[in-house]
């Protein structure tokens, strides 16, 4: 239970120039702190900054001010060159337009992390096919990108993501250009990495759906969090669903049926957004 | 480091995007083809003018008649003046006597002084043995002058010529052409069949025959035309001209034939003062030959101007190409730079990719140089000459073009915001 942040945000702020005179805040006071190991879904409208948190967090951006600890490391003040080197060793990216390099197969997508880390060829080869097979495309890991669907490259991208062992996965809306059975097959390796690789994951969504099976759901809007909910209960019936789908494959429906009760659960959760004190209560039951 | 990957990289991304590929490179292949074609017919016809310019003596002064306000380009050997629409009379042309008063003027600096009366074709013939000449009266001196290489036998004497004897010194192209390999020709008397006469000379001598690069081309090497020395006396007797339109000095050693040059035609200026159409001009070898180097400077030199300007194009088009390549290729950029991939090595990817477009520009334009080099030397019937310095020179300057031109939108691409490349659309 006791376990130690791989996310620690303290008063981060967000703010962009337009024009002289114009300064907008779009990142407003955020506390945020994510243990080693949780599955947490970050939703919120659009453009309530879920995208510019996401930045903050992948160290792909700088926050106006505030301080940031990632895996134990203070981050804040770091040179370019370093915020490059802890994006690759300790975050994994996973887009919404899942972004492989083209002309470059499956396998060299995957190999590209470990290429920026200096790993010599022979490790990288071996632990990208070992990847794309837990992603489930050990099968065409020579295909292009244009070879593939679009299932398919997202899956590629998560073997990318995973490629340098990270301390987190961070991913923006992965599911958002996929339909939804193809979306759900994804959320479904996230859940298998999460399991099986022990996973830190903060996934972003617009999907309360796929929100609902997360361990943690953190609903931002206007640049502050307005709500943070332990979803123990929703995660376990999503494991069990899981379980049960192993058993008998044929109840595909179920989960489905039963994640429409919990968003509208979930949506009644929304009146209590008022009460700050409530993200630190929901935080610590959480795990 | 990475520089492996990244070749192997630009090479697949410009094997799928081929035709922009070679036209990106052509600035480079005409600047870098063009410079390995002139360098290497520069090269070979250099060298084939210096041998051919020495074979006829690069000390030696030649002083001809020639029509006044006839252009005074570099001249040439002397079998090529006189083929002037115009005809100089018998009083415009230098006599025994002024070449006797000439010779004693500079007697000081004068070694020789080669005469030559041309007679004309003729054909020696013996049954069914045959040689084409080109009959030349000379004189003793113009062994020197004319640079000629006994093989057997004497020259010409001024005994000869004195004594009008009836003798000639052949070529062994002639003598391979009349006489069986085992019979030594000195001695031997050979009858030549000019237009309308025929005359019986005695041959003394025999000259080593070496064809000219400049030369027409003949079909084969039993019917070409080889000169046959016979006493100037001898040529003039059926003649109507006596006196000379040309004349060769070999100045002595120590002597500045530059400054010579200079004194004699001065001394002709004086002597044909009062001639209203004709003059005496004198010129020397050596700068002929300077002259030609000259003339091949220039069109180098011309050449590289344009090779410079092709260059400067192509890596323009190489940078162009670049920052298109660069902005097509921001999400990739960002993607690279999220994944963890440093600002050096964004830049190093993108000149390293400049750097393979040149270098394959360059390497296609060697070759092709190389094609338009043998080309031009086979026109120009010399002997190819590849300069491999220069090859090596031309790839590394292809690269060095790449490094230049590629640096600008290498450190553009380095330099964009992940952010901002991630979100471009
Ligand atoms: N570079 C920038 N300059 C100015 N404003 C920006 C910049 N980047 C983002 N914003 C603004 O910040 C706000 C939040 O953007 P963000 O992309 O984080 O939203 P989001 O929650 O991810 O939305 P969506 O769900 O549509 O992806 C938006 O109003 C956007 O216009
Ligand atoms: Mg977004």
């Amino acid at each position: 239970m006791n376990k130690e942040n791989i996310i620690d945000m303290k008063n981060i702020v967000k703010n962009f120039f337009i024009g002289t005179p114009n300064e907008v805040h779009i990142i407003k006071d955020i506390d945020l702190r994510v243990k080693k190991g949780e599955f947490v879904s970050i939703i919120g409208a659009s453009g309530s900054g879920k995208s510019t948190l996401m930045n903050i967090i992948g160290a792909l951006d700088r926050p106006t001010s505030g301080t940031y600890t990632l895996d134990g490391i203070p981050i804040e003040d770091m040179a370019d060159n370093e915020l490059s080197d802890v994006r690759n060793k300790k975050i994994g990216f996973v887009f919404q337009t899942f972004n492989l390099i083209p002309r470059n197969s499956a396998l060299k997508n995957v190999e590209l992390p470990m290429l920026y880390a200096g790993i010599d060829k022979k490790t990288r080869i071996d632990r990208a096919k070992y990847l794309l097979e837990l992603v489930g495309i050990g099968d065409r890991i020579h295909f292009m990108p244009n070879e593939l669907s679009g299932g398919q490259k997202q899956r590629v991208a998560i073997a990318r993501a995973l490629a340098n062992d990270p301390s987190i996965i961070l991913a923006d809306e992965p599911t958002g250009a996929l339909d939804s059975q193809t979306g759900h097959l994804v959320v479904d390796l996230f859940h298998k990495i999460h399991k099986q690789e022990g996973k830190t994951i903060v996934l972003i969504t617009h999907n309360k759906e796929l929100a609902s099976e997360t361990q943690r759901i953190i609903t931002l809007r206007d640049g502050q969090i307005v709500n943070q909910k332990c979803n123990t209960a929703g995660f376990k019936r999503y494991q069990a669903g899981v379980d049960k789908h192993s058993v008998a494959e044929s109840e595909v429906e179920e989960p489905i049926l039963q994640s429409d009760e919990i968003s509208t659960g979930f949506e009644t959760g929304n009146d209590l957004e008022t009460g700050n004190d409530f993200e630190t209560e929901g935080e610590n039951q959480c795990l | 480091m990475f520089i492996k990957e990244n070749i192997l990289l630009a090479i697949a991304g410009l094997k799928s995007n081929k035709m922009r590929s070679l036209l990106t490179m052509l600035g480079i292949i005409i600047g870098i083809s063009s410079v390995i074609a002139i360098v290497s017919v520069g090269n070979s016809l250099t060298a084939s003018f210096k041998t051919t310019m020495e074979n006829f003596g690069a000390s030696n002064i030649i002083i001809y008649v020639r029509e006044k306000g006839a252009p005074s380009d570099g001249g040439g050997p002397p079998s090529f003046i006189g083929s002037g629409a115009a005809t100089p009379s018998e009083s415009d042309l230098l006599s025994d006597d002024q070449i006797l008063a000439f010779e004693e003027h500079f007697a000081d600096r004068i070694k020789t002084i080669g005469l030559v009366h041309n007679v004309g074709a003729a054909k020696v013939q013996d049954g069914h043995l045959y040689a084409n000449v080109n009959v030349i009266g000379t004189n003793e001196g113009y062994k020197d002058t004319g640079n000629i290489k006994l093989t057997s036998g004497r020259y010409i004497t001024e005994k000869d010529v004195k004594s009008s004897r009836k003798v000639v010194v052949v070529s062994s192209q002639l003598v391979s052409n009349l006489f069986a390999p085992n019979v030594d020709p000195i001695g031997k008397e050979i009858k030549a069949y000019g237009t309308d006469s025929i005359d019986t000379y005695m041959i003394v001598g025999v000259y080593k025959y070496e064809a000219s690069s400049f030369g027409p081309a003949i079909a084969s090497a039993k019917d070409t035309r080889t000169d046959f020395y016979i006493p100037v006396s001898v040529a003039k007797e059926t003649s109507v001209n006596k006196n000379y339109q040309s004349l060769t000095v070999t100045s002595k050693i120590d002597v500045d034939t530059t400054k010579f040059t200079a004194d004699i035609q001065t001394y002709m200026d004086k002597l044909y003062a009062n001639n209203v159409k004709w003059e005496g001009s004198a010129m020397n070898m050596e700068s002929t030959i300077s002259t030609m180097t000259t003339f091949l400077n220039t069109i180098s030199v011309g050449v590289a101007v344009i090779a410079a300007i092709s260059l400067l194009v192509g890596g323009i088009g190489v940078m162009n190409i670049m920052l298109v390549s660069v902005t097509e290729r921001t999400r990739e950029i960002g993607t690279r730079k999220a994944l963890g991939a440093r600002s050096s090595y964004i830049k190093m990817q993108f000149i390293v990719e400049a750097v393979i477009i040149c270098v394959i520009g360059g390497i296609i334009g060697v070759i092709l140089g190389i094609i338009l080099g043998a080309v031009g030397s086979a026109i120009l019937k010399t002997a190819p000459s590849i300069s491999v310095p220069i090859i090596i020179i031309s790839v590394l300057f292809s690269m060095a073009i790449g490094i230049f031109f590629g640096y600008y939108p290498a450190s553009k691409a380095a330099n964009l915001d992940p952010i901002e490349a991630l979100r471009y659309e």
